[in-house]
């Protein structure tokens, strides 16, 4: 049983980089729309661009990660093609993991072309390598769960969109993406603490200044929490849907 | 005989909204499905086909009742079902974005089919249900009747003993269902067990060793076509084939209880002169028997469902 769950979930997330992501205007979009957040912000604010990176990567990771994640599980409903992975030996938590394995792979693609171009353009000095490599793949697991969740609770494409957007946006500005956490006034910060992208940021952040894993493996948690957590609502929703 | 499928009591309700009474899609259905057979289901829209179906491929929970497929029960071993059976749903649903032969690839990949073979099973498929010249299309750019072969292969790829048909030729140009069939008939050549729902009277009479006829979410009969047959009315239908003053072919058809002499006599007398061109005897068909069980006649059914693509076709 755990062998067929594993192969599906190999096979699902394959065929869906096959199918959906890995496509000229996903892999444009997924670069260019952080890089322009973040030009804009820099030419309003010129100042240390290399303290933007962190921020870039999260964006980079979200968008990259949720935007088709958010959509492709509602497309397959809607043309009766999920219909298929559901009569496959396989369990419902593994075809959402194949799906979420998906979001995550395009996402950390994106994200890798942003990371060498900004190590090309401001060097790696007192990067944790380790932190940044577990920061980049729990915050894509917790985006991509995100997206999965908000694909299962809809029934039309553009209403996974809304919901996107809506979780988005609200995240990229309290995010402490572009305005550090520390100087916004203490209710927005504990609106901010609800949101992974803050967790993301903040871990990113700490993998490129050295920072303590003390410090990074609360974010670090957190993001664990927000992705299993999600998941799990995820799977619910989509067995609900069943019947 | 080893038993397919065994179905005792199944039943499916569905709540309908506030102040509604709850829908019994299927209610308390009981039938065997023998192993080797092609299997049809009959029943107009909304009868409790697809509901049916959806169950037994675990797609819907039943509410009540028990169901044992290729020996395994239902409720307690789903996924080792779900590895022996081809489910070839209503609509067309493989990946647009992949082309032919990699929609296969991918169905193989979910049943665990290993890698070297999978090349070759896709290869014989394509050939098998004419797209071999499509293999590299996308599933999106293939006619309608090229989707469904597809979708077919695809329920198939895997080489289920037991695969379930839902409507396979709804919609299909002539030619089409004309070559699904074929393949439907072939299936039962190989040893398996075919689940087949259908509209079409005529798809049922030329595939299905029994039928099941479902109303209403109950089976009002089950049994081969040739006893289906018999149970109807005793009556015979005698046809004559008139030639017109311009050339034109007439049929008339007067039905009988007690003997064919008098109806022969009777159309005999209204020739009216004109050559007589062929005079038969004819058995009630499938349709009649429909007819009598359901109170539906075969063009109810067929403008229920929307479409008469493949229900007249041959073959």
């Amino acid at each position: 049983m755990l062998a067929d769950d594993l192969r599906g979930m190999y096979y699902i997330a394959l065929k869906d980089v096959k199918a959906y992501y890995f496509k000229a205007p996903n892999i444009s979009w997924g670069i260019l729309f952080p890089f322009a957040f973040i030009l804009a912000f820099a030419i309003r604010n010129p100042g240390d661009l290399r303290a933007l990176v962190p921020g870039l990567l999260a964006l980079t990771v979200l968008f990259g990660t949720s935007s088709m994640e958010a959509i492709v599980i509602v497309f397959e409903r809607r043309i009766g093609s999920l219909e298929r992975l559901f009569l496959a030996p396989l369990r419902l938590p593994a075809l959402l993991a194949g799906k979420l394995l998906g979001g995550m792979a395009f996402g950390l693609t994106v994200t890798l072309v942003v990371l060498v171009v900004s190590i090309i353009i401001f060097g790696s000095t007192g990067t944790n390598w380790l932190m940044l490599i577990l920061a980049l793949l729990l915050s894509a697991t917790a985006f991509s769960a995100m997206g999965a969740f908000i694909s299962v609770a809809v029934k039309e494409v553009f209403e996974a969109q809304t919901l996107a957007n809506f979780f988005r946006f609200p995240m990229m500005f309290l995010g402490g993406v572009f305005v550090p956490l520390a100087s916004m006034p203490a209710w927005l910060q504990g609106i901010a603490r609800l949101f992974p992208l803050t967790y993301s940021v903040e871990a990113l952040r700490a993998a490129f200044s050295g920072g303590s894993w003390a410090t990074a493996g609360l974010d670090l948690g957190a993001l664990s929490a927000f992705s299993v957590v999600l998941f799990l609502l995820a799977v619910r929703t989509l067995a609900r849907r069943i019947d | 005989m080893t038993e397919a499928i065994q179905v005792e009591g199944l039943t499916k309700v569905f709540t309908t909204g506030k102040d509604r009474p709850p829908l019994r899609a299927v209610d308390g259905i009981d039938f065997t499905v023998h192993e080797g057979e092609v299997f049809g289901f009959l029943g107009p829209n909304g009868a409790g086909k697809t509901s049916t179906i959806r169950m037994l491929t675990g797609l819907s929970r039943p509410t009540a009742g028990k169901a044992h497929v290729l020996g395994l029960e239902l409720d307690k071993d789903l996924p080792r079902i779900k590895k022996r059976i081809g489910v070839v749903p209503e609509a067309s649903n493989l990946y647009d974005e992949l082309t032919a032969f990699d929609n296969l690839v991918f169905a193989m990949q979910l049943y665990g089919v290993p890698r070297l073979e999978r090349k070759v099973r896709a290869e014989a498929l394509l050939q098998r249900f004419r797209l071999g010249e499509k293999r590299d299309a996308p599933f999106a750019k293939l006619s309608r009747g090229m989707k469904r072969a597809l979708t077919i292969a695809a329920g198939l790829a895997h080489r289920p003993p037991l695969v379930f048909l839902d409507e396979p030729t709804t919609g299909l140009d002539v030619m089409s269902a004309r070559n699904l069939r074929g393949m439907i008939a072939s299936l039962r050549d190989e040893g398996v067990t075919v689940f087949l729902t259908t509209h079409y009277l005529e798809e049922a009479e030329r595939l299905c060793d029994r039928v099941a006829v479902i109303v209403k979410g109950k089976i009002v009969a089950l049994d081969t076509v040739a006893g289906l047959r018999s149970s109807a009315q005793q009556k015979n239908i005698v046809e004559i084939t008139l030639e017109n003053s311009d050339g034109l072919q007439e049929k008339r058809r007067v039905e009988c209880v007690d003997g064919v002499g008098p109806a022969i006599q009777k159309l005999l007398n209204e020739t009216n002169g004109r050559h007589v061109l062929a005079l038969d005897t004819l058995r009630p068909s499938l349709e009649d028997v429909f007819v009598q069980l359901t109170g539906l006649s075969a063009e109810v059914m067929l403008s229920e469902k929307g479409g008469k693509g493949g229900g007249n076709a041959g073959g």
